[in-house]
């Protein structure tokens, strides 16, 4: 059933006419020809697809484009401001932090998600005690946080390092 | 996926009215369970009518000390408010403990409540199964059916289902008796959790009590005024569904169990509180050893299967394991 919907997607707004059953992920790789968040699994378990929606970070393949209303979505790409590549995208590739690449842009995404809750002072499963105020994203931290996104070339070694860096800069990682 | 219709209302009431019109229609939270659902052809609604933005995203306090959980505030956002860390601890670690990241901020209190099994016989349309497809029979369970209940199953007859509520926040509201406040077409009507969910029955395609139409608007937790903690076992360190889990509050005096609340996740088709237990504690010493015998005494009920015999010993330990590190904090 056909639905006129407008997406805004990395600072461009898209008129578009979709079925209801289509995905915000359909939806940026198919209509938009945004290629940056892929599709791994499609049932929210790999994190391939990761997008930020409003600034937070979710599944775009559990998403239906109907429902994303005026959220402004920001895709890896969109990350790049100008062209340059953001902090995170030059950590990853600092650390090499990826083999086949396809995982990368979800997992920068993640990673953007994973330092604002940090910011925000988000507890995790891993954060031992629920009352400290402040966030210290130690490597146990970074992994559990990160769980969402899977790596079958397994970057994992060099991924935690990459987000690490970044963390450390930007205060949330002692 | 079958196409369906997508309707937006401009308020609970009319969202409840939209779907009392439409017999094969569901709401629509965050999606994260349901959509997947539609993909998979496991849920096949014709109108899907979006209450995620309509029902509350807020938490405010009760009077008695309480909290007041809006059905649309993100699992995200409830784990890491200020009063659910401080005065339900055991809440905001069990949803830590569920799902990652990305689910958490998109998928809903309400909808968390309303998720479905992930039984790989329930979610797979080539497999039987009862639950799915009623009649069809169970895969589980004479299949794989490791992750499957002990407690509680149907294992006979046409209702046979060995599925297990997927649910860990689910846990923890049950046993701190959270109260699910519902709108439906005759009004509102508050649902005491352990009255939400239901055993199979001679009925698996049915996982609550609600009617058709029925809307989850909040979540009323009464206050808590002792320790409370989650525990899960699972098979891998972080996104994985719970073997078992403990949801645990304990209050102790002078070595003396005053009073106690004890549910389980991963052993049943609904979370299950373990009364049992929790009526042998009160009064009595608060040891090893009387909360090994507790745990005992409920678990001597269980009807594990071929392959999941391990979770009566795993769920033992795990009360036990839970109960004492109350008792060390509460010292």
């Amino acid at each position: 059933m056909d639905t006129e919907i407008t997406l805004r997607v990395d600072g461009a707004a898209h008129p578009l006419t979709v079925d209801t059953r289509t995905t915000l992920l359909d939806a940026l790789r198919e209509r938009l020809r945004n290629t940056s968040p892929k599709k791994g699994c499609d049932h929210g378990q790999c994190g391939a697809c990761t997008v930020l929606l409003d600034g937070r970070r979710v599944n775009s393949c559990l998403v239906l484009a109907v429902t994303v209303g005026d959220a402004e979505v920001t895709t890896s790409d969109g990350l790049a401001a100008d062209g340059q590549p953001h902090r995170l995208h030059r950590s990853f590739v600092e650390y090499d932090a990826f083999q086949c690449g396809y995982c990368t842009p979800g997992q920068v995404c993640s990673a953007m998600g994973v330092l604002a809750e940090a910011r925000a002072g988000w507890p995790s499963a891993v954060t031992g005690d629920l009352d400290d105020a402040d966030v210290d994203l130690t490597d146990a931290e970074i992994r559990e946080r990160m769980s969402g996104n899977l790596c079958r070339c397994a970057a994992y070694a060099n991924i935690v390092p990459a987000v690490a860096a970044v963390a450390q800069a930007e205060g949330v990682r002692r | 996926m079958r196409e369906f219709r997508y309707e937006q209302a401009p308020d609970a009431a009319g969202a409840v009215a939209l779907l009392a019109g439409a017999p094969g229609g569901a709401f629509l939270g965050g999606g994260t369970n349901l959509v997947d659902l539609m993909k998979l052809g496991v849920a096949t609604p014709d109108v899907l009518v979006d209450v995620r933005e309509l029902t509350s995203r807020e938490i405010t306090d009760l009077p008695d000390g309480g909290l007041r959980i809006g059905a649309g505030v993100p699992n995200a956002d409830l784990a890491a408010d200020r009063r659910v860390r401080e005065r339900f601890p055991v809440l905001s670690q069990a949803l830590l403990a569920g799902a990652s990241g990305q689910l958490r901020n998109r998928a809903t209190t309400g909808g968390n409540l309303l998720q479905r099994t992930r039984c790989g016989y329930f979610t797979d349309v080539t497999k039987p199964c009862n639950k799915r497809a009623p009649g069809s029979g169970c895969g589980a369970l004479e299949g794989v059916h490791r992750n499957h209940a002990i407690l509680g199953q149907t294992l006979e007859g046409p209702g046979t289902c060995v599925a297990t509520h997927p649910s860990d926040m689910a846990v923890a509201m049950l046993a701190v008796d959270a109260v699910v406040r519902v709108l439906g077409p005759d009004g509102e009507r508050a649902v005491p959790i352990a009255e939400l969910h239901r055993l199979p029955g001679d009925d698996p395609s049915r996982d609550t009590t609600l009617r058709h139409g029925e809307l989850i608007t909040a979540i009323d937790l009464p206050a808590l005024a002792f320790p409370s903690r989650y525990r899960k076992a699972r098979e891998r360190a972080s996104f994985a569904f719970a073997l078992v889990s403990v949801a645990a509050a304990l209050r102790v005096e002078d070595g003396v169990v005053r009073d106690v609340r004890l549910a389980l996740g991963g052993v049943a088709h609904k979370p299950w509180r373990v009364q049992a237990a929790e009526q042998a504690l009160v009064g009595g010493p608060a040891t090893e050893e009387a909360f090994a015998a507790a745990a005992r005494a409920e678990l001597d009920a269980a009807t594990p299967l071929r392959d999941n015999r391990f979770k009566v010993p795993l769920a033992r330990n795990l009360v036990v394991r839970t109960l004492l590190d109350l008792v060390e904090v509460s010292r």
